[in-house]
């Protein structure tokens, strides 16, 4: 019985060491550089490799944390989704914005009114970040300031916990800078990412 | 057995006027402009009844009983009321209306409830009647008689007893020996259960037809009265009986910068002149200005309820109100960063309350949230999050300590950049936010998140302490109910208006004043 069970797990230790390498060296191959496994690191992958190319395969999806209202609409509380791998902060961002901006998953209460799209995404020098959004963002907003609240730190704090490289967020709307959304957010600099997301996350 | 029983029953309960017990209960009182006089009273069934014979003496109305229709008619000229004699139904100019219970005959005499007294009587009779059930009082044509809540508490060595009128009343307050009288310019009062005794009050009664007694107890030395405000209506009389060896116009034995309401209110023209000693002359006034901001306006409707209430029509209103409050009663210039439905840019509202030295600043909003079950009132003063990187670094350093700048025109205007200017009110304005929430809490619903801060535009640029209050949620359906109300916004107006009062005795209190 006990030589059974101990055979069981020298194959699964062999299978996840043939496993593991061969996905090291696809990934190796892919980037044409090497990188050590740990590197995989979805949540570091984009940011931490600013130098590579440009070209990922397009499948390859990382896990990213998006923020939703809570279920007593007072706060934000995070969800994990896969959204597409892209090389470097920006690039990464956008793709995380996007997601964000998609229909929010069930049982989720999105903060962004519905049809906004993401125009850009600029890196500055020192973490911070700037989102520029289409009108329908300021346009559709249907107003409140714990609604606007909620809108603009949802994206701040989404931007922020996926992306070390960001550590503040200034919200542009059809490239421009704006006084606020609905009346009441100061969005005239960037935004560091908030107390708005309620302790007990669930991710 | 059960079935004739319950027949019998049934026998009963239709017959008319039907010998249902009468039991006596306190009379009430017609309070008349010639005088007041007591109608006998009873209860049947738990429904109160009143003498119809004694009621329409005073009213001068006629009662005749028309046996075959089984009705009884009480008139006065061609003015006349149909009360069925077996339903408990009336009609009067075409119209029926049910009562709580049919006429009852008593030998010679008919008992009816006071109801129709209050809604048919007064038209028949050509004259204004008010029923007051609870406190059995039916008054009759222009008479005044304040509803007055009384109740006590103790101040340390000091009993302090506050008699909120309503409406509001002149009145005058004497001294005997053992008691204080305090005559109210009225026809009558109105006094539910009062709640006095204690400390240096062995208690206190109404004594006809407009005085109330406050028995004194031994130790008593001297007292202090003053008037405040409540709403638009009513007003509360505070009187602090203060033991012997206490100066009644020295430091108030109450802790002085939380009890604001023993405060002397020159302004308020219902103060009659203080017929003890003279209290202390009230400090000068911390507050001369105070900018109100209604948010939104014009094309910027800011959030709407599912019912169609606009943000922005429901901050003007409650701004215009509590603009006439603080006006009124307080003596504060108040300033409205806009009057009507326009939209003025964030920075012309700050621009307004700066140049007109404003000494605070409130911005008036209603909230919003995705989820529909948030609701109840929210006050906030602006975060640092909301300030450039300079401001940021002011606001953390230990040098930014609030600087004491109440005291409107006398304020040393430094050059301050505008995304600076809240930096230095910051420790201010949380203390008056939390003011702010402790008097909306005695009111309304609160939310679970109910003093906050965010960087919110309109803050960042005012130079003087500055909160921003959402009333309640546009967004939840009760909310939406109730900020259409008056009553709810009349809370609010209360709420902001007792706030700043508070804040006022604070800042003069801790002598953060610079006077020229």
């Amino acid at each position: 019985m006990a030589s059974r069970a101990r055979f069981i797990a020298l194959t699964l230790i062999a299978a996840a060491a043939v496993g593991t390498g061969t996905w090291a060296t696809l990934r190796t191959l892919a980037r044409q550089r090497p990188a050590p496994p740990t590197r995989a690191d979805s949540r570091a992958a984009g940011p931490m490799d600013p130098g590579a190319a440009p070209a990922a395969p397009a499948a390859r999806r990382i896990k990213a944390t998006l923020y939703y209202v809570s279920a007593d609409g007072l706060g934000l509380e995070a969800a994990e989704r896969d959204v597409p791998f892209a090389d470097g902060a920006s690039e990464q961002g956008k793709r995380i914005v996007e997601a964000l901006l998609e229909p929010a998953p069930d049982g989720r209460v999105s903060a962004i009114p519905p049809g906004t799209t993401l125009r850009a995404l600029y890196l500055g020098g020192r973490g911070d970040a700037y989102a520029d959004f289409s009108d329908g963002l300021r346009a559709h907003h249907p107003g409140g300031s714990q609604h606007e609240l909620l809108t603009v730190y949802a994206i701040v704090d989404t931007l922020t916990a996926n992306l070390p490289a960001i550590t503040s967020v200034q919200i542009l709307v059809d490239g421009r800078e704006v006084d606020s959304l609905a009346g009441h957010v100061d969005l005239r600099r960037p935004l560091p990412n908030t107390r708005l997301r309620a302790e007990k996350g669930t991710p | 057995m059960r079935a004739p029983l319950t027949a019998l029953l049934l026998l009963a309960a239709a017959a008319p006027g039907a010998a249902q017990s009468l039991r006596p209960a306190a009379p009430y009182a017609l309070v008349a402009a010639d005088g007041r006089r007591a109608i006998q009273a009873a209860v049947a069934g738990g429904q109160d009844l009143v003498r119809l014979d004694e009621i329409a003496a005073g009213l001068q109305l006629t009662v005749q009983e028309d046996r075959a229709s089984k009705a009884l008619t009480v008139s006065r000229g061609l003015n006349v009321v149909v009360l069925s004699l077996d339903q408990p139904l009336a009609s009067t100019g075409g119209r029926v209306m049910s009562l709580p219970v049919a006429p009852i005959r008593d030998g010679q005499r008919w008992w009816v409830p006071p109801d129709i007294v209050g809604r048919a009587f007064g038209a028949v009779a050509g004259v204004r009647v008010e029923v007051r059930k609870a406190s059995r009082v039916i008054l009759v044509g222009d008479v005044r008689v304040p509803r007055l809540a009384i109740r006590q508490e103790q101040a340390g060595s000091a009993s302090r007893l506050s008699i909120d009128i309503s409406p509001r009343a002149a009145y005058s307050i004497a001294q005997e020996p053992r008691r204080l009288l305090v005559r109210f310019d009225a026809d009558g009062l109105d006094a539910g259960p009062i709640q006095a005794g204690g400390g240096l009050v062995d208690g206190v009664a109404i004594v006809e037809p407009s005085t109330v007694a406050i028995a004194l107890a031994g130790g008593y030395g001297s007292y202090r009265s003053a008037t405040l405000p409540l709403d638009a209506a009513s007003s509360r009389l505070v009187i602090d009986v203060l033991p012997a060896g206490v100066a009644g116009a020295a430091a108030p034995p109450a802790p002085a910068p939380a009890r604001p309401d023993a405060r002397p209110q020159t302004a308020n023209p219902f103060e009659p002149a203080p017929a003890g000693p003279p209290p202390a002359l009230p400090p000068p006034p911390g507050i001369r200005t105070i900018a109100l901001d209604p948010g939104h306006g014009g094309d910027e409707h800011g959030a709407v309820g599912q019912g169609g209430l606009r943000e922005k029509d429901v901050v003007l209103d409650v701004a215009r109100r509590l603009k006439g409050q603080i006006e009124g009663r307080l003596g504060i210039r108040v300033l409205l960063t806009r009057d009507d439905d326009r939209l003025v840019p964030h920075d012309e509202r700050a621009s307004i309350a700066n140049n007109n030295k404003a000494d605070l600043f409130v911005s008036l909003h209603a909230n919003s949230s995705p989820i529909r079950s948030a609701r109840g009132a929210q006050v906030y003063s602006l975060s640092p999050d909301g300030l450039s990187a300079e401001a940021r670094r002011q606001a953390d350093s230990p040098d930014a300590r609030p600087v004491p700048v109440l005291g409107g025109g006398s304020r040393d205007i430094d050059l301050i950049l505008w995304d600076m200017a809240q930096v230095r009110h910051m420790a201010e304005s949380s203390a008056l936010a939390v003011l702010i929430e402790e008097e909306l809490r005695r009111r309304v619903e609160m939310n679970a998140h109910p003093v906050q801060q965010a960087p919110f535009r309109v803050l960042v640029a005012a130079n003087m302490p500055a909160v921003l209050v959402e009333m309640a949620f546009l967004s939840n359906p009760e909310d939406e109910r109730l900020l259409a109300t008056d009553e709810f916004k009349m809370k609010i107006v209360q709420a902001l208006y007792d706030a700043i009062v508070r804040y006022r005795a604070r800042a003069e209190a801790q002598g953060a004043l610079r006077r020229p």
